[in-house]
């Protein structure tokens, strides 16, 4: 745990080295794109985020900005924190008793942290897709209808599950069976029909937590085309250990390692935060160039 | 290469694999645990020939359509009448109340300690529901008699001293550990990526339980349920202290009336002579609420059959 007087310099130093090292990344590139991407105002601007569970650090110190409209990629080591940190996007760490967030996370300028915000409000908005697909024991029809169904908008539910599974592309292959049990998907499916159900609540964000670590090769790649079409009306982050999926689908990737501790505890950090290009050719720390390069971890 | 390489292949010193000698031991626990499945078994084999018997002797004297179909249960009386209907409804009746005690609250419970109880206040209820299912039902009877009944009776309701509603809920509330704890533990058993995913998506506690956990955990519920039924089924000395022994049809639940498990209580501790009719009856009695159970239990087999999900 940060004591308050770190907790402080930290917020105090890091805005400006945020600035310093953002700004000569874009000045180097004459891609009047990537350019344009970053004047957008970010969707989420995290400053010294730390997650700790109990008396463990977890996760120390983040500050990153998270790009609207495009993919960003978390990779890492296992344990290097990840999974817990995109789980502070959408406030999933709150199930977790033990689990305590410090910093700051602003989500379009607004706290995601302060005691005004209602959860279940941040998770309309910010929808996640997990590792292992997890649809409900119910029917496709019900797994998508799900979120309309809970959050009161019920008008035309067949249009909007059928726009989602549509947009999941999986429409084509569930539309006559729309009354089956989800579970009788295969599992690549059953990932497709999970974006599905997020897409029904027409969030702004959508998280996806390794969400093609446990299916096949063509699974994957039907995963990875569907993350390029959405970006384009949706804000993706994506937690992967495969770094060629990163390379595939990500403008801009951050790389996480461990640092262990002389007690032995291992806490994750952001080691470097770039256009996925620059991470993979020309990362500016040798840690992200050993991991890349396929040296360590 | 070893010395002991060279001794393989020459076959001086190949291993034996044969047996080196029976394990008595091994026999001896096989033995000792075949012992113990068989207990169990063997005592229902006999209690099924000890009911059959003396209910085939009783059926000879008595037909067994107007057993069935009888609505008059008056075997100590002159004339007899052997009719089982009467007990056969303050069964069910009681049974009914006990439901409508257990269902909700058995489930509320569970839903609370699964879903809503932060881990201090589950520490305290877990065990306060656990002395509640371990206190005889015997207390429960009297609870029902002498508190329970006259606090009705207070605030207005014209109860007999022996009724079938104060029984009842008496018996709902007995078992509300039982639908609790066997409930609570289906819901346990729901992955935790289910219940990540609803919230994911926006929903609230209430919804993630009653709209993921409970449906996903729905065989459990219904094998507490069930289980609970076949207890308020055979339900004996709450019915017997609470509801009476008068046998009669009545859908009133002011008054009282003796259910099968009642009935053969109170007259196996009577003073009817061996051998007599109604000393049979007892075991008449006995045999029907044995297939109601059995009726339960086989139902409730399929029913959970029917609704389990499947979870890696």
């Amino acid at each position: 745990m940060l004591k308050g007087d770190d907790m402080e310099t930290a917020q105090a130093t890091e805005p400006a080295v945020r600035l310093d090292r953002v700004e000569p990344a874009i000045a180097d590139r004459s891609d009047p794109a990537a350019v344009a991407a970053v004047q957008v105002p970010p969707v989420f601007q995290v400053t010294g985020l730390s997650v700790t569970y109990g008396s463990h650090l977890a996760l120390a110190d983040v500050t990153m900005d998270i790009r609207s409209k495009a993919v960003t990629a978390f990779i890492g080591p296992s344990g290097c924190g990840k999974s817990t940190f995109i789980r502070c996007f959408n406030r999933l760490n709150d199930l977790i008793p033990s689990a305590r967030v410090t910093g700051q996370v602003l989500y379009h300028e607004d706290d995601l942290y302060s005691p005004t915000v209602d959860p279940v409000e941040v998770r309309k908005l910010i929808g996640m897709v997990f590792q292992k697909p997890n649809p409900f024991p119910k029917s496709i029809y019900d797994n998508v209808a799900f979120g309309p169904r809970v959050l009161r908008r019920k008008d035309e539910l067949d249009g909007r599950v059928e726009m989602a599974l549509r947009r999941a592309a999986l429409w084509d292959e569930v539309k006559d069976r729309l009354k089956t049990n989800a579970l009788s998907l295969s599992g690549g499916q059953q990932q497709r029909l999970c974006i599905a159900r997020c897409l029904a609540v027409e969030p702004d964000v959508i998280l996806m937590d390794e969400p093609a670590s446990a299916l096949d090769p063509i699974s994957t790649s039907a995963i990875e085309d569907l993350m390029h079409e959405l970006k384009t009306d949706y804000t993706i982050v994506v937690v992967t250990h495969n770094m060629q999926q990163a390379a595939r689908v990500a403008e801009m990737t951050a790389f996480f390692s461990v640092d262990v501790g002389e007690d032995g505890q291992r806490t994750g950090v952001l080691v470097e935060y770039d256009e996925t290009q620059t991470i993979f050719t020309t990362p500016a720390d040798p840690r992200t160039e050993g991991y890349v390069t396929g040296r360590f971890g | 290469m070893s010395t002991r390489d060279v001794e393989l292949l020459r076959g001086d010193a190949r291993p034996s694999l044969g047996s080196s000698g029976r394990r008595w031991g091994e026999d001896g626990i096989r033995a000792l645990l075949l012992v113990c499945a068989c207990v169990s078994v063997l005592t229902t084999l006999g209690i099924i020939i000890a009911l059959v018997q003396p209910a085939i002797e009783f059926f000879r004297e008595v037909n067994l359509i107007d057993f069935i179909t009888g609505t008059r249960w008056a075997p100590l009386f002159k004339p007899s009448s052997f009719g089982v209907l009467p007990l056969i409804s303050a069964t069910l009746l009681l049974t009914f109340w006990a439901a409508v005690i257990f269902i909700p609250f058995g489930l509320g419970t569970a839903i609370f300690l699964s879903e809503y109880a932060r881990p201090g206040v589950r520490r305290v209820l877990k065990p306060a529901l656990e002395i509640l299912a371990g206190i005889p039902t015997v207390v429960f009877g009297f609870f029902a008699l002498v508190f329970f009944t006259p606090f009705l009776q207070d605030i207005g309701l014209g109860l007999e001293t022996f009724n079938i509603v104060g029984a009842g809920v008496v018996i709902g509330v007995m078992l509300i550990p039982t639908v609790a704890s066997i409930s609570e533990d289906a819901m346990a058993a729901v992955p935790q990526d289910l219940r990540a995913g609803a919230y994911a998506l926006g929903a609230t506690r209430f919804h993630v339980a009653t709209r993921v956990v409970v449906p996903s955990a729905f065989s459990g519920i219904i094998a507490s349920y069930i289980l609970a039924i076949s207890r308020a089924i055979g339900e004996t000395v709450i019915a017997l202290i609470a509801a009476g022994t008068i046998a009669r049809i009545t859908f009133n639940p002011e008054e009282g009336a003796a259910s099968m498990a009642a009935f053969i209580a109170a007259t196996g501790v009577g003073d009817v002579p061996t051998g007599s009719i109604e000393y049979k009856t007892i075991f008449a009695v006995g045999l029907t609420l044995f297939v109601f159970t059995l009726v339960m239990n086989i139902f409730s087999t399929r029913l959970v059959r029917r609704y389990r999900e499947v979870y890696e």
